[in-house]
């Protein structure tokens, strides 16, 4: 691990000032990605500028029609709250999904989601369930947000403080682990507000997290397993590697469609 | 011998436990040594180049830097080359071409990973640092990975003494008989065979730590060995590292082998090398990443296989033909691996009257390839067993029942291939093993499944292996550069407790506890008074180690042979005490009795006699009571079993989930059935992970795509379900406990009952390991398109 | 050199650190306790396993200085002075170890686990609950035998540690 200077704000505000001032900065949240990177070698920065120590970045609740959940709840916190298991309970148990149970005891849904890792499982729930990224600089609708591997909207020196999940009327998530990282190496995540379904997929895509043009016209059926069955979903765009070749991820992705909708409450 | 609840036969919990359960283990990178340097090695990011040119000038002059070495110095210092210790001929009788295998690189790097240069700082960031300012210039070679390619006369020529790749090109059995069998077969199955490549994995990565006492000239290194006097043995004489009587290795709590840490390595060689250059202690601890790309990788066979049956089932004879990968550089036992250890067991459980196997070593830019978990039987293992049941169902019976009719009855049996089997009851063992997975109901399960959409398949693996690892003489015909003996010591103390030195190496066998059971059951003391000391040449005088589930068999029968010397020299010292003639002492559960009176001693009385040495005459019996031993085993240990796998496929994913599996295994006599069972787990644990789930990839330019654990798939607890073990027992006859061993067992039977049963469930036998979710729905696919087309 | 200032088994600790310094390396290096393994370098062994303020955490995947004020407990603070804690002596009783190397990680999990799901563990839930714990010895039989023994024993009102 290359040096860096490590600073702790204790407020979103001094976070940013840090972030306005000092150059090649980093956030670390719950770092479950970030330090084995940094161990590896595969990324340095200069400054890391930890946001442990800022209170109340780590609620969740239910406002009106919205979920919202802090960017430093850790997935574990999601996966056994209460609140999330009423309000969406497939992104609880998507929650419950990540990682192992050590990893989801630190990791946080806003540095997921800030990553942007191309088999991570919560910006699939994002796009799907249509939800905004709330920083401390704007709002930014999912669909804007993902923007190919690694890759988000987030400008320097914004911090992503929430997220806003509209409560769907049905919602599920399936996925097909990768059977080394476990990551998902195929994970559709679908959602019904009761006017249209929404379908994305993760761990399948070249250019990482997306919709499912294929998944979403097959809904318009109904958002029911039938309506999935039988889908062919082009292997276009998506990725081959050892554990898995475009057309079985393509294959997969109608398997996994089907149960995640199974799966939906 | 009476069974007590700490005797032979008792599931005794483990006394090496409290420390390893409380956080208090030794571990090699537990140890820190005053004024200790840190080392880093730069290492090859290229499968294949010439080295122009390296410059360190920059690195040198890094904050905390106290060297940086290369080849250069390694050569200027006369430091030997790490060996091979097995010479092998080829069939022509030409001797194997061995390439040089520096510490450093010199000239040449061959593999991704090999070590370039090594930096060493007072800090292991700094020597990371510096590492990274060190400039290399290479000039890069074009690259081989694939074993089958690697003798194309287009590919990378990796060693100027070794054309086309070739290391041997050797082979065992009676061509002409074979050729005959095959003539007058009813029925021939052949099959394709890769036998996967696999990375060992104990979770304690490899470390060393070298130190250097000027005062008295004299080396220590810490290192995570399977047997720490080998490591001596080979650095002090072939590497010149150290002359040999003042150099300690010590090998401390090690956390995992698999045979990975019997070899003699770079890094270790290097921590010792530089210790002595800068008189100050010098540390290495692995990184995993370095694990996958330095530590003796495992298997990797091309085979072609097949099998002469007449018109009733009856084997009439076995071919075999197997390129063995045995990566950039010959490792310390590795040309053993593919040859005597793996087509001496070609003949399974089976009465076969010809085998011919030829099997060529090649060189590719891969880690050098080793010993692992089995190495050989687990291949050997695999190519009988896969032909047998690809056998059965071409000849549409029962797999059982083929196996049954091919079974050994009598032994001894002289199969064609060396190995002289000794004992077995191979229809006990699958008769239990058939009940205990209840293939009866089967038929039922498999409808049952197949109601919910699942797939049930069922596979068989009927093994034998040779362990016990081995007369010294028969070895030395073979090509060992060594004896494979084992010593031990009995350490009797004036107060009547014991310890125990042996030359065996324990990395989580349970040594502490079952060679205390040992002593137990044959001195009648409680097991809280017998020590076993082991690791340390200082301590024990010297010892070959543990690999090859020699341990029990030849380990503990060394002991026994020091024990029955202490028991005689006890009973003369008793007789004295006892005003008896020594051959009307009796000694039995620790006492020293005159037969037929009700005179007697306790052990711990004569122990203390014997050292006080009052009440007997010391011109006849020399004081103290003290005995050693070397043994050398007069046959290798046959272990043979049955394993039946269950397993359940998801058609919709092609993911496999084990439904049961079952092993019943004849170790012969146990000593602690608990400790037999974990190294069965393990065992299985490890097959299937090279059947299911493990698998080495280098791509086609030789660059190791599966180089952490984001991408090689370790088996973890969800992987794998739970095991049902038997045990029947032959008693071994060629050592007096009668035990054969049980290390290894699991993963030589495993991989193939697993394949065994996803071709069943899927109805194709072309699946290869490891049976992957993609691979085994791919290979749906085929069926059903084959099924299609022939509608 | 930044400090930090924690608990570790109970007792406040306080060391001038490079930023660098992962947890583990903390444990191991600055208060020598060395019960805490490294087996990978991507996360995903769980040798390292320790709890931080109650919570089991992969301390190879943590910065020292991220711990400032926490609750830190090691295999070496989980036994109640010299009775062991219910979960250790399970392994014992059940050979739920050969090697040693990932049972401190092991035990912390478990015991982690029987925090979060109950002394009541199914096969199944074991298993899955040890996603992040790699071992090469014991083929996990008898480690799950393990923990479903040792979540039992906790019931039964066994002490846990030195830390809250
Ligand atoms: S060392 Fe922490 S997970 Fe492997
Ligand atoms: S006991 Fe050796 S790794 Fe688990």
């Amino acid at each position: 691990m290359h040096s860096f200077t490590y600073h702790r704000p204790v407020n979103v505000k001094a976070a940013q000032a840090l972030l306005a001032k000092a150059k090649d900065a980093s956030l670390l949240a719950g770092g479950q990605t970030l330090i084995p990177s940094l161990k590896l070698r595969l990324t340095d920065f200069d400054n890391i500028v930890d946001l442990k120590a800022i209170k109340g970045l780590d609620k969740i609740e239910v406002k009106g029609k919205n979920l919202l959940i802090g960017a430093l709840a850790t997935h574990g916190a999601v996966a056994t709250s209460a609140v999330v298991k009423r309000a969406i309970p497939a992104l609880a148990k998507l929650a419950g999904m990540i990682g192992d149970p050590a990893v989801r005891n630190v990791g946080t849904i806003g540095g997921s989601v800030a990553n942007n890792d191309p088999a991570a499982d919560y910006p699939g729930a994002l796009l799907a369930l249509n939800a905004t990224v709330i920083t401390s600089k704007r709002k930014i609708p999912a669909d804007k947000f993902f923007k190919g591997l690694f890759e988000t909207a987030l400008g320097k020196g914004e911090i992503i403080l929430q997220v806003s999940f509209p409560i769907p009327k049905k919602a599920g998530y399936a996925k097909f682990r990768n059977p080394a990282s476990r990551f998902a190496l195929v994970g559709v995540f679908v959602a019904d507000d009761g006017k249209t379904a929404r379908a994305a997929v993760t761990g399948a895509g070249e250019q990482g997290v997306f919709r499912s043009k294929e998944l979403e016209a097959a809904l318009k059926k109904g958002f029911k397993p039938e309506s999935v069955a039988g889908v062919k979903v082009s292997a276009n765009g998506l990725n081959s590697d050892i554990h898995a070749a475009a057309d079985y991820r393509a294959h997969l992705i109608g398997v996994m469609a089907k149960r995640a909708i199974e799966a939906a409450a | 011998m009476t069974s007590t609840v700490t005797g032979i036969g008792a599931a005794v919990r483990r006394k090496e436990d409290q420390r390893f359960i409380t956080g208090q283990g030794h571990y090699t990178d537990d140890i820190r040594r005053e004024g200790q340097l840190h080392a880093y090695f730069l290492r090859s990011p290229h499968p294949h180049a010439t080295i122009k040119k390296i410059d360190t000038a920059k690195a040198e002059k890094m904050p905390g830097v106290a060297a940086v070495l290369t080849g250069v110095e390694l050569a200027a210092d006369k430091i030997g080359n790490l060996i091979c210790g097995w010479a092998i001929s080829s069939k022509d009788g030409s001797p194997m071409n061995m390439g040089p295998h520096p510490a450093l690189a010199q000239g040449k790097v061959r593999h991704v990973g090999d070590q370039v240069a090594v930096v060493i700082a007072e800090t292991l960031n700094q020597a990371k640092d510096a590492a990274a300012a060190i400039d290399v210039d290479y000039a890069v070679l074009t690259a081989v990975a694939d074993p089958a390619k690697a003798r194309d006369p287009k590919a990378a020529q990796i060693h100027d003494n070794a054309p086309k790749n070739t290391i041997y090109e050797w082979s065992l059995g009676d061509q002409a008989a074979t050729d005959a069998a095959f003539k007058n077969a009813k029925h021939v199955t052949r099959l394709k065979i890769i036998n996967n490549r696999m990375i060992p994995n104990a979770i304690e990565p490899r470390a060393a730590i070298g130190d250097y006492d000027a005062g008295t000239d004299s080396s220590t290194l810490w290192v995570t060995s399977q047997n720490p006097h080998v490591h001596r043995l080979v650095m002090a004489a072939f590497m010149g590292l150290a002359p040999e009587n003042k150099f300690r290795v010590i090998a401390p709590d090690v956390g995992g082998g698999f045979g990975s840490k019997i070899f003699i390595y770079a890094e270790e060689s290097v921590c010792l090398w530089a210790a002595k250059r800068l008189k100050r202690p010098v540390r290495w601890t692995g990184e995993r990443s370095e694990s996958f790309q330095t530590d003796a990788h495992g298997r990797d066979h091309v085979t072609s296989a097949e099998l002469a049956l007449d018109a009733g089932g009856k084997i009439l004879g076995l071919r075999v033909k197997t390129i063995a990968n045995l990566g950039a550089y010959m490792s310390t036992f590795s040309s053993s691996v593919p040859t005597y250890l793996y087509a001496t067991l070609l003949s399974g459980q089976y009465d076969i009257p010809a085998i011919y196997c030829e099997v060529d070593a090649v060189y590719t830019n891969t880690v050098p390839v080793d010993a692992y978990r089995g190495a050989g039987r687990p291949e050997a293992c695999y190519v009988i067993e896969r032909l047998m049941e690809v056998a059965a169902r071409e000849l549409h019976v029962d797999p059982a029942e083929l196996r049954r009719k091919n079974f050994i009855r009598k032994f001894p049996h002289q199969t064609p291939v060396i190995m002289a089997y000794d004992i077995g009851d191979h229809d006990a063992t699958l008769k239990k093993a058939l009940e205990i997975a209840d293939v009866k109901g089967f038929g039922q399960r498999k409808q049952e499944a197949s109601r919910r959409g699942k797939l049930l398949g069922l596979g068989y693996s009927t093994y034998i292996e040779a362990c016990g690892i081995a007369p010294s003489a028969a070895v030395g015909s073979l090509g060992a550069g060594v004896g494979l003996w084992e010593s031990a010591e009995v350490r009797v103390n004036p107060t009547g407790s014991v310890e125990i030195l042996t030359g065996s190496h324990s990395h989580g066998q349970g040594h502490e506890t079952t060679f205390a059971q040992l002593v137990c059951e044959r001195l009648g003391i409680p097991i809280e008074q017998v020590t076993i000391v082991h690791g340390d040449t200082d301590k024990v005088q010297f010892g070959m180690g543990t690999y090859g589930s020699r341990s029990g068999p030849v380990g503990m029968t060394a002991i026994v042979k020091a024990l029955d010397k202490i028991e005689a020299k006890a009973k003369k010292i008793a007789g004295h005490l006892l005003e008896a003639s020594p051959g009307d002492i009796e000694f039995k559960n620790g006492k020293f009795t005159v037969a037929g009176t009700d005179k007697s001693l306790a052990f711990g009385e004569v122990a203390l006699a014997a050292y006080v040495g009052h009440k007997f005459p010391t011109n006849e019996i020399e004081p103290g009571l003290k005995e050693g031993s070397f043994y050398d085993p007069t046959n290798f240990t046959f272990p043979s079993g049955c394993h039946i796998c269950e397993v359940e496929i998801d058609p919709e994913t092609g993911h496999t989930k084990i439904a049961r599996w079952t092993a019943v295994d004849d170790f012969g006599v146990l000593i602690n059935p608990m400790i037999v069972e974990g190294q069965v787990h393990g065992g299985i644990a490890q097959g299937i992970g090279q059947a299911l789930l493990e698998n080495c990839v280098y791509d086609d330019d030789a660059q190791l795509v599966t180089g952490s654990y984001m991408d090689y798939t370790m088996p973890r607890a969800d992987d794998l379900p739970s095991f049902n073990v038997g045990t029947t027992v032959t008693k071994c006859p060629s050592n007096p406990l009668g035990i054969k061993g049980c290390g290894e067992a699991g993963a030589i039977a495993a991989p193939v009952a697993l394949i065994n049963a996803v071709t069943d469930a899927v109805g194709s036998e072309d699946i290869t390991m490891p049976a992957t979710a993609q691979t085994v729905w791919q290979a749906i696919q085929k069926t059903h398109r084959q099924r299609k087309a022939a509608e | 050199m930044p400090t930090v200032t924690l608990k570790v088994n109970g007792k406040k600790q306080s060391a001038d650190v490079d930023p660098r310094t992962l947890l583990v390396q903390f444990l191991r290096e600055h208060l020598r306790l060395t019960g805490t393994h490294v087996g990978c370098d991507t996360s995903q062994c769980g040798a390292c396993v320790v709890h931080v303020n109650g919570h089991a955490v992969k301390s190879c995947t943590m910065f020292a200085l991220s711990a400032e004020g926490a609750d830190v407990l090691t295999i070496e603070g989980l036994a109640n002075g010299s009775a062991l804690h219910p979960m250790q002596e399970a392994f014992r009783e059940n050979h739920g170890l050969q090697c040693g190397f990932c049972t401190p990680g092991m035990i912390m999990t478990a015991v982690d686990m029987v925090k979060r799901k109950g002394n009541d563990l199914d096969e199944e839930t074991i298993r899955h609950e040890l996603e992040g714990n790699l071992c090469r010895c014991t083929g996990y039989h008898n480690i799950v035998k393990a923990i479903a023994a040792g979540a039992k024993a906790m019931k039964s009102g066994a002490k846990t540690g030195k830390a809250a």
